[in-house]
């Protein structure tokens, strides 16, 4: 069964977890994330959940306190944004190569400096070599989606990752959206009863979390950790197609937005692909062969299905609003042109970095990098591989 | 004829953000005082803090740096460490300097830094909407503890200042409040004597400033000051803790 409601991003968010019902909670407060704590706190204070509610210091306990609870067998949530997620780093790599599978909504915030509380990527991609599985979303629906499925990817067995769920800050956190939320007993039964294999205080087990690890072993498991990734792959699809019985909704690493026919292409993530999706059907209007690659899982990465997806595809733009400073573009070009590399693709690709800091990207600007594609499709040139989208110059 | 009040020269025209009945624009006016009175303004630079005085760097006509939330203490101790000629203050909210910044805090007093800080103690995290701060009271209500503080679950009150005063490398502790006249003159004293060990190079000087955040307690700027001489007054002694007598 399920309902529809109108809810904000974090409120989406919000409900998720009180549906999931986590053992513990340890969050330190940051805008754009501060609504999905409060409003926790609420259904604590209600009653609503059996959480254990930790109003730590700062973020850097919140995730080691995370650590320290899901190490003892417990589901454990934080959630944070920007600066809280820069603050948690060393705790991130040791909650991933520990095996933890901490669920995390990340409200994506710039990342200082300067100092901004505006939407990019900047914090969560910083975080994409961390070690955790990285989703992301377009609207509240699919953020609301993502954190009911997290434990689900993450707990498996063949993975036992921490899971990070973005989601755009203030144009998904903030706005009202209509969307379905699941009936609180379907989200219990999707998500099952936590056995975890290995937890402090198992008297008959007894083990050690997070020992020294040097020139013996430490390449071992880190090489586990790279299987255990490979492994979420699968999982994801799995959990997402399980989900799909469930709400018909979904798709396992993208969705693909008029792409079959297309000849010119967008790869994108976050709120800006609904932005693209409206491009898109404007662009065909004018009888343009424009598409949309709207990426979902980040981390792993699944290239493969991804080069696959755009192998009609002559010409490719793809927007990041992230910075890596590398001077070769951003971090979901780098990834993608490497896939395409792989799949020996003649894909011209170039890189769009846009929404910095929250700065607004309309649909004409979308049009425009459809219309630059176009160029490069007739003139076979390529004048500048790396752009910046509405900044001054 | 001599000008009895005005705005200090240590202050930019620039109008406060702060909500109707914040005592932050108060504090912020006693510390240029305090910098004009010194005729130091040349010589100080003072650092932000990430929270409501955020924009503090527009309203002080003094070189200024952002911190990253917490960790002003440990961005002045570079700064007085080139400058040791130079005045150093930092100026912080209780989730700055008393939550996420904890570290940078006791540290920067046991090392005996020679700055100034300036610690407003509100009992909430003002800018992010009210959540509870290490200082909020028992049974206080914020945004992450509808029902108030209980201390079984969130523990008790952090006195940051009783706990200062414990270390050798913090020689000047006073807790003041902005509440009523008399007891913003008494504040504006201390603050002068936080200023002045520095300039005598004697060690670390705190001042934590009981201050109110009408928006976030849910009440108006009158009951809110009576909110403060009532609730927090008790339970955070005013007065010097800790002193050194080569200031007076
Ligand atoms: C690493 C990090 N975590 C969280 C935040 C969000 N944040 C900004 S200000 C603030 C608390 C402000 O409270 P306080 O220091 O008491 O100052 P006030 O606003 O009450 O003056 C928080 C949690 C941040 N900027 N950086
Ligand atoms: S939120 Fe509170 S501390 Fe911040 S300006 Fe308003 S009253 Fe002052």
């Amino acid at each position: 069964m399920s309902n529809q409601v109108a809810l904000t991003g974090n409120e989406a968010i919000a409900n998720a977890m009180r549906q999931i019902n986590p053992d513990v909670v340890a969050a330190y407060p940051i805008t754009p994330q501060t609504e999905i704590v409060q409003i926790f706190s609420q259904f604590v204070a209600d009653g609503e959940v059996d959480t254990d509610f930790v109003t730590v210091e700062s973020e850097h306990s919140a995730m080691s306190a995370s650590v320290g609870a899901s190490a003892s067998g417990a589901r454990a949530m934080t959630a944070t944004a920007a600066n809280g997620l820069a603050l948690m780093w060393e705790i991130l790599y040791i909650a991933a190569s520990t095996r933890l599978p901490i669920v995390m909504p990340v409200v994506n915030r710039a990342l200082s400096g300067p100092i901004n509380i505006h939407c990019d990527h900047s914090d969560s991609m910083g975080a994409r070599d961390s070690g955790w599985i990285q989703l992301y979303a377009e609207n509240a629906q699919e953020a609301y989606d993502n954190t009911i499925q997290a434990f689900k990817i993450g707990e498996h067995e063949d993975v036992k990752l921490p899971v990070m769920v973005n989601m755009d800050g203030f144009i998904i956190s903030h706005a009202v959206e209509n969307f379905n939320i699941l009936a609180d007993e379907d989200v219990q039964e999707f998500i099952g009863e936590y056995n975890p294999e290995h937890t402090l205080l198992d008297a008959e087990n007894p083990i050690t979390v997070g020992p020294i690890d040097l020139q013996d072993y430490y390449f071992e498991h880190k090489r586990q950790q790279s299987e255990a990734v490979k492994h979420a792959k699968k999982v994801v699809a799995e959990v997402a197609e399980e989900y799909n019985e469930l709400t018909g909704r979904g798709f396992s690493y993208f969705e693909e937005y008029k792409l079959d026919d297309a000849e010119v292409g967008i790869v994108a993530l976050g709120s800006t692909t609904g932005t693209a999706k409206a491009a898109v059907d404007n662009l065909r209007d004018e009888g343009i062969k424009a598409g949309l690659l709207k990426l979902r899982l980040y981390r792993p990465f699944p290239a493969e299905e991804i080069t696959e997806a755009l192998s009609n595809l002559k010409v490719l733009a793809v927007l990041d609003r992230a910075e890596t400073f590398s001077d070769t573009g951003g971090p979901v070009f780098a990834d993608i042109r490497s896939a395409l590399y792989n799949a020996d693709s003649e894909i011209e690709a170039v890189n769009y970095i846009y929404g910095l800091g929250g700065r607004d990207t309309q649909v004409d600007e979308i049009e425009a990098v459809y219309k630059d594609l176009q160029d490069i499709l007739e003139s076979g040139e390529v004048e500048e591989r790396v752009q910046y989208l509405g900044v001054r110059e | 004829m001599e000008e009895l009040a005005g705005r200090p020269k240590s202050l930019t025209e620039q109008e406060f953000h702060y909500c109707p009945g914040c005592t932050h624009g108060i504090v912020h006016r006693l510390v240029a005082e305090v910098i004009d009175e010194l005729d130091i303004q040349e010589q100080t630079i003072g650092i932000a803090p990430v929270g409501c005085a955020v924009l503090a760097y527009d309203y002080f006509d003094l070189d200024m740096l952002e911190a990253a939330h917490g960790r002003p203490p440990a961005v002045a101790t570079g700064i007085k460490r080139v400058h040791p000629d130079k005045v150093v203050f930092t100026y912080q909210g209780d989730g700055d300097y008393a939550s996420i910044g904890t570290a940078e805090s006791v540290h920067a007093a046991s090392r005996g830094e020679r700055i100034t800080t300036v610690f407003i103690n509100n009992a909430i995290y003002g800018m992010t909407g009210g959540q509870m701060a290490p200082t909020t009271l028992e049974g206080q209500k914020a945004t992450t503890a509808p029902r108030g503080r209980d201390t079984k679950e969130a523990g008790f009150p952090l006195q940051m200042s009783e706990m200062l005063a414990t270390l050798e490398g913090a020689v000047y502790v006073a807790r003041v409040s902005v509440d009523t006249p008399q007891r913003i003159k008494q504040a504006k004293e201390a603050i002068k004597k936080a200023f002045k060990v520095q300039l005598k190079g004697l060690g670390y000087a705190l001042v934590e400033v009981l201050s109110t955040c009408p928006t976030n307690w849910g009440l108006s700027p009158q009951q809110a000051l009576d909110w403060l001489e009532d609730n927090m007054i008790p339970y955070y002694p005013l007065g010097e803790l800790k002193s050194v007598g080569e200031v007076e």
